[in-house]
């Protein structure tokens, strides 16, 4: 079985693979190029641990095949601080205690961010809505959605919000 | 030394600052189980059986054997058969022959999903194929699924070889009654003689799971002089050694067990499915193994907690005052023995100063997987049905529910029917802060309703080990033993910085692998930050005394002349001499000529953890139309006895709460005639999602634990335990029904208001 050779462009850099047919974004991610920050939960698009953004799009990367990034151009927690800057959401998912085990920050990040990419003042109910495709088991959502919150107001430049 | 003062006097322990941990696992860098990757890595899988109870007739591995790639496959003929042996751990019985067995079956399987055989190969896709090819026959067995079906005369027999203990005299045929628990105190039927009114309910609750987001996983290492490395995602990584060990027949010096960050537990990974199994693997087959679990196996083979069927009497005079109790309960431990149908025993009244109590418990197994430990185990199942019986007799006395349970909550010197006397407790505080709550006197719309309900647990202590050291430069490493779920290295800092007198950023925590920290129990029982807290707090205190002791050298003047104030040694007054004060990094640079390094390690047992209380406040709207039932408001008060990091244990109550209130509403195990979950997927065993849930208050009550330096009680269990009552009270309030059967989903409720409008149309 031969292997397909995939160029795509991960958290800004070219970036050349081989995968199996069968392997997804997820598998390619965390056991080729090691980017072990998207997890595994479910691989049935249940929990959004894996959560990426592909082509400005969030998707679940355990139901995108690696084949599928060839050309596209993926976001993964990784690649959400600039440099050793963190991004907002991540300063407040930090500044709110947001996390607890810390599994599934990594989805909540992406998720969030692309939340925020695509609307800037989410209500609360939006914000939840939006994040009901990421599961966190430990903190009843709380935090994290108060993390949000203040993320979007940062973002907008406003004073915090709570 | 004793830092139970005002906040005002204390200046890290009780603030908020983010956690050392915290970077890593915001940008993806944290190291996780699955994580973790040896050169020259292959990947083990599990072969699970199909069948929910069959007699193995034979297992052919030849053919998996010989398909390319593959190096290693393992059955229980690879391990030891032990003897039964009881082990006391966590926060339940363990039997080391049962675990043995649980890991890989011998014999029998007992449940869909109970593991046969293992396979390690080269790639996880060849793995899979091998898993085809290996040859299992089996005579099935006719299973049983259910409790009170498990406990019927003629229910299939799981273990031949299982005599209900507790019974006398000896039962002379097997059942799957593992255990009878009795405990009784006054007199309960004298007692209901007394009563002016009595309630009666039958409660059932189904099996939900821990639900971690992180599967099970580990990789595993052996040398070929049998020296192993194991690392994996456990609550305790001493645990997987000592199991190891045991379940492999090694020594335990020669496993070095290294413990990865962990994607939640919540009691689920206080047990090994997957370590020794591929410790086996590696060894056989000369390389790194890594197991991972698939959701799908994490439902279907770790975990749950229990089932049960509870039914709960209680009597009281007409003024409120409850003069019997009597519980009847009877907890599925799935297919080994061992339900925490203990604590399900003591946790329903434990709250209450009752003078007559009666209560009989039973530890049932059926075809089902084996439950493991999930916060409070035990407590939140029998608190749903005395909660919710609380709640009828409240109404029926026509008594504020809270008032009711302040008329007959225990208090210092209350005795339990455990026989254990409550000290030093804060449930009277937290029913006060309950009540003088805005949410309990806000206004509810028509058709809204609100229940309140309340929890207890125990918390517990043992055995810890945690180290301080200074480093070279004054700047400090602590080291634990403990695996850190939800922030407690935060906690462990806070602690040594406070009593060291530095700035929390000089102060490094880690959580330290079987060989680089003393033996620690797991991260269980609440018992962190009160036990291994106690540990790191003398530890500190210990570095202290050193310091002051280096600088009472360096100023040649006795020990005692010498003062630790903000991180500094001062002179202890005039007399002592005019010296400029030292700080820990000048002391620190001076260490090699004043006696070598600077640190302590502290082990300890740990006694004296105080008991926790809660009461939750739930606000409910019903659909009438589909029974959906979103709650809108939800406070959680409780006795935390000091908050270390205040944001972390607010963090645990809202967690907890969300938890219990899927457990309330939506999780469940559904098997199929066969005796296989049909639901072993976050698609339909559905967790709590962000929609689901409003903002939830935690309010903290401290009441401190003198027996803790700071104060501390555990916190993490308390609130998974009165979120199923509340919720349940709150929809009595909004609907006039008591939904006895959990989980009260949208069809169970739809058909009882269904039932209960037909019944008023009639």
């Amino acid at each position: 079985m031969s292997k397909h050779h995939v160029t795509t462009k991960i958290n800004g850099e070219e970036t050349e693979f081989l995968c199996e047919t069968q392997e997804t974004l997820l598998d390619v991610l965390r056991n080729t190029l090691n980017l072990t920050g998207s997890k595994e939960g479910c691989a049935s698009g249940d929990c959004g641990a894996c959560s990426v953004i592909a082509d400005g799009t969030l998707v679940c990367s355990c139901l995108m095949l690696g084949v599928e990034a060839e050309g596209k151009s993926i976001t993964t927690v990784e690649g959400i601080a600039e440099g050793e800057t963190l991004h907002p959401v991540q300063r407040q998912f930090l500044e709110h205690a947001a996390l607890q085990c810390g599994f599934c920050t990594p989805g909540f990040i992406v998720a969030t961010k692309a939340l925020l990419d695509a609307n800037p003042d989410p209500t609360e109910e939006e914000a939840r809505y939006w994040l009901a495709g990421n599961l966190c088991r430990c903190t009843g959502y709380d935090k994290i959605i108060r993390a949000v919150m203040d993320a979007a107001a940062e973002m907008r430049g406003e004073a915090r919000a709570a | 030394m004793n830092y139970i003062i005002p906040q005002s006097e204390l200046k890290i322990v009780g603030t908020r600052p983010v956690r050392p941990d915290g970077v890593d696992k915001v940008t993806g860098r944290a190291t996780f189980g699955a994580d973790m990757t040896l050169a020259g890595m292959i990947w083990g899988k599990m072969l699970r059986s199909p069948h929910a109870h069959a007699r193995i007739i034979s297992i052919d591995t030849s053919k998996a054997l010989a398909l390319p790639g593959v190096r290693a496959v393992v059955t229980a003929a690879d391990f030891p058969d032990i003897a039964s042996e009881e082990a006391f751990v966590g926060e339940g019985p363990m039997n080391f022959r049962d675990l043995s067995r649980n890991c890989l079956a011998r014999d029998k399987v007992l449940y869909e999903g109970h593991a046969v055989a293992a396979v390690a190969a080269a790639s996880q896709s060849v793995a899979e194929a091998a898993l085809e090819l290996i040859d299992v026959t089996y005579e099935v067995l006719p299973h049983v699924i259910d409790v009170e079906a498990a406990m019927a005369a003629g229910a299939p027999i799981l273990h031949e070889d299982m005599f209900t203990v507790g019974i006398e005299p000896k039962p002379t045929k097997p059942s799957n009654v593992a255990k009878r628990v009795a405990f009784a105190k006054g007199d309960a039927e004298a007692g209901f003689r007394e009563a002016d009114v009595i309630v009666e309910g039958r409660y059932t609750t189904q099996p939900v799971h821990q639900a971690y987001i992180e599967p099970h996983a580990c990789l595993a290492q052996v040398a070929a002089d049998g020296q192993a490395h194991i690392y994996s995602s456990t609550q305790g990584q001493f645990m997987v050694r000592a199991y190891c060990a045991k379940v492999l027949g090694w020594e335990i010096a020669d496993i070095r067990s290294y413990p990865m960050e962990i994607g939640g537990g919540f009691g689920g990974k206080t047990l090994v499915y997957l370590e020794p199994v591929a410790l086996a693997l590696a060894r056989k087959a000369g390389r790194p193994v890594k197991m991972v679990m698939t959701r799908e196996e994490v439902f279907r083979a770790s975990g749950p907690t229990s089932g049960a069927v509870i039914e709960v009497k209680l009597g009281a005079r007409r003024d409120g005052t409850i003069v019997a109790a009597r519980e009847v309960l009877k907890y599925q431990a799935g297919a080994f023995a061992g339900s925490p149908i203990g604590p399900g025993c003591m946790c329903g009244f434990a709250m209450y100063d009752l003078p007559n109590v009666d209560v009989v418990g039973y530890d049932v197994v059926s075809n089902r997987p084996k439950v493991a430990a999930y916060r409070a185990p035990g407590a939140p199942i029998t608190s749903f049905a005395v909660e919710s019986a609380m709640d009828d007799l409240a109404r029926k006395l026509k008594i504020d529910p809270i008032a009711l349970r302040e008329m007959n909550g225990a208090r210092d010197g209350s005795k339990t029917h455990y026989g254990v006397t409550h000290r030093d407790i804060g449930f009277l505080a937290t029913l006060e802060a309950a009540r003088s709550h805005p949410h309990y006197s806000a206004p509810l719309k028509p058709g809204q309703g609100r229940g309140v309900a309340c929890g207890f647990w125990f918390n517990i202590g043992g055995e810890s080990s945690g180290a301080v050291h200074v480093n070279e430069d004054g700047s400090i490493s602590v080291v634990s033993g403990n695996p850190d779920i939800g922030g407690s290295r935060a906690s462990m800092a806070m602690m040594a910085a406070e009593v060291l007198g530095v700035p929390i950023e000089h102060v490094r925590p880690i959580v330290g692998d079987t060989a680089s920290i003393g033996f620690s129990h797991l991260t269980g029982g609440s018992r962190v930050t009160f036990a291994t807290g106690m540990a790191v707090t003398q530890a500190a205190e210990r570095v202290v005394d050193q310091l002051k002791q280096r600088a009472a050298q360096i100023w040649e003047i006795p020990p005692e002349a010498v003062e630790w104030k903000d991180g500094k040694a001062y002179p202890a007054g005039l007399n002592a001499g005019a010296f400029e004060p030292l700080t820990l990094a000048q002391i620190a640079l001076k260490a090699g000529r004043t006696g070598g390094p600077i640190s302590s390690e502290v082990t300890l047992n740990a006694q004296g953890a105080g008991p926790g209380f809660g009461c939750h406040i739930c606000d409910v709207e019903v659909d009438r139309e589909t029974g959906h039932v979103k709650i809108l408001r939800y406070t959680a008060v409780q006795d935390v006895g000091k908050a270390i990091h205040p944001s972390y244990v607010e963090g645990q109550i809202q967690g907890g709460a969300a938890q219990g209130i899927g457990w309330a509403l939506n999780e469940e195990y559904i098997y199929d005639k066969d005796g296989k979950m049909e639901n072993a997927g976050f698609l339909d065993y559905r967790v709590p999602v962000a929609s689901d849930l409003p903002l939830i208050e935690a309010v903290m009550v401290e009441v401190p634990n003198p027996r803790h330096p700071f104060g501390v009680r555990g916190v993490g269990e308390v609130p998974i335990v009165p979120p199923m009552a509340a919720v349940a009270n709150a929809i009595r309030a909004a609907t006039g029904l008591r939904m006895p059967d959990l989980p009260i989903s949208p069809p169970k409720l739809r058909a009882a208001l269904d039932a209960a409008a037909g019944a008023k149309a009639a």
